[in-house]
């Protein structure tokens, strides 16, 4: 349940964030959570739900971005797309393949209110 | 709307809003199997600010200031993970014995990562190493401050002061060990994979009376892992354990990963073992 850890990182950007820009509440937050990043998104939202109450956060509507993975195979000389590390290359069926994206647990936005 | 992600689909079953895949032939279900969703923020007075920042961005940061640390010090720090009763805490015990016989001088010291209890670090203690014990409480795995503090109260970091004052003009690229510290993590093979603690390499330790299928199952462990060790390979005479398989597995997610095969109880390849920790590879 690492994205306990991960909900309390998230939360002190945002608040970092908000000693910098001085706003009151956030309505809205976007996140990105690659397919290979090792992040449960369902996990991470339960995660935020507890650890919010009390912050910016609370009450914000929190959408999360989960782009595909992709990585280089090394035989094919491309990039492929694969959903797991545990994929072969959808090319050539091999496994000589690195993760190229897709592995980021990233904050991308937020909207934020002065009221 | 669904309270799980918001996603108005009114219709969908219970499994279905809560993005849930079911095998129809099994019933096995599988979590995050479902298409991105994403979503536009509507119109309002808000201000928007990007932020584009990494989660772990601040783990990241004092992950480098700990390896800029270790080598300043001239430490090479591993990063032991595996699942509860691989075997880590006794391989640890035999490494520090047998670099005791053929290594005397070498110092060395270990981080005990439990959530609970300082039965390991007794255990390393009993050798006469240095150890830390690090209780993370309801925490799964060491984040890089944890092993800061660590680090700071380590005989290995008083001592390597000295060393580096003596030896000030010392090459940091050296391709020899100067001092070894191990930190052995959380026993879980789900959560340490995303912490870097600023090591020379994560170490995913695998005992033989667990399936060789581990590296498909937990395939982030084995992908962040340098080096993947084999241990109690003692007991493989009594085991269907499949060793080329499970090798094969761990190059379907790590292709470069190298493989160790030791037992800790008889000393069967811990010199291949210790002649890799001190080499530590760029």
């Amino acid at each position: 349940m690492h994205e306990l850890s991960l909900a309390g990182g998230i939360v002190r950007l945002v608040e970092d964030a908000q000693a910098r820009d001085h706003f009151k509440r956030v309505s809205h937050l976007r996140l990105e959570a690659g397919a290979l990043a090792g992040v449960e998104v369902r996990a991470l939202r339960f995660a935020l739900d507890a650890v919010s109450p009390g912050t910016c956060l609370e009450g914000a509507q929190i959408d999360i971005d989960e782009p595909a993975g992709t990585a280089w195979c090394m035989r094919c000389a491309t990039s492929v797309s694969i959903a797991s590390r545990t994929d072969p290359c959808p090319s050539c069926g091999g496994h000589q393949i690195q993760p190229t994206g897709g592995t980021e647990l990233r904050v991308l936005d937020l909207l934020v209110h002065d009221d | 709307m669904c309270v799980v992600c918001g996603c108005a689909n009114p219709t969908a079953t219970p499994a279905e809003q809560a993005h849930v895949a079911v095998n129809p032939s099994t019933g096995d279900l599988h979590y995050g199997a479902g298409a991105a969703r994403v979503s536009v923020p509507g119109m309002s007075q808000a201000r928007a600010i990007k932020l584009e920042a990494d989660v772990l961005g601040e783990n990241k940061r004092i992950a480098e200031a700990n390896r800029a640390h270790f080598a300043s010090h001239g430490v090479t720090a591993y990063n032991l993970v595996s699942s509860p009763g691989s075997g880590k805490t006794t391989l640890l015990c035999a490494t520090i014995e047998h670099l005791k016989r053929h290594a005397p001088a070498l110092p060395l010291a270990v981080i005990e990562g439990d959530q609970q209890t300082s039965n390991d670090a007794d255990r390393i203690r009993a050798t006469g190493a240095s150890a830390i014990q690090v209780n993370t409480g309801k925490g799964c795995h060491l984040d890089a401050q944890m092993v800061a503090d660590a680090f700071g109260r380590l005989d290995l970091h008083g001592h390597s002061h000295a060393h580096e004052h003596g030896h000030a003009d010392h090459a940091p690229d050296h391709h020899h060990a100067e001092s070894l510290l191990f930190i052995e993590n959380v026993g879980n093979l789900v959560c340490p994979a995303m912490w870097d603690l600023g090591e020379a390499a994560k170490i995913a330790i695998l005992s033989v009376t667990e399936g060789e299928d581990k590296p498909l199952k937990y395939p982030d462990m084995f992908a962040a892992a340098t080096l993947m060790v084999l241990n109690k390979t003692d007991l493989l005479p009594y085991l269907d354990f499949d060793v080329p398989k499970c090798i094969e597995y761990a190059r379907r997610v790590n292709p470069g990963i190298e493989v160790l095969l030791v037992s800790a109880k008889t000393g069967a390849g811990l010199d291949a073992w210790v002649e890799w920790l001190l080499h530590p590879q760029d």
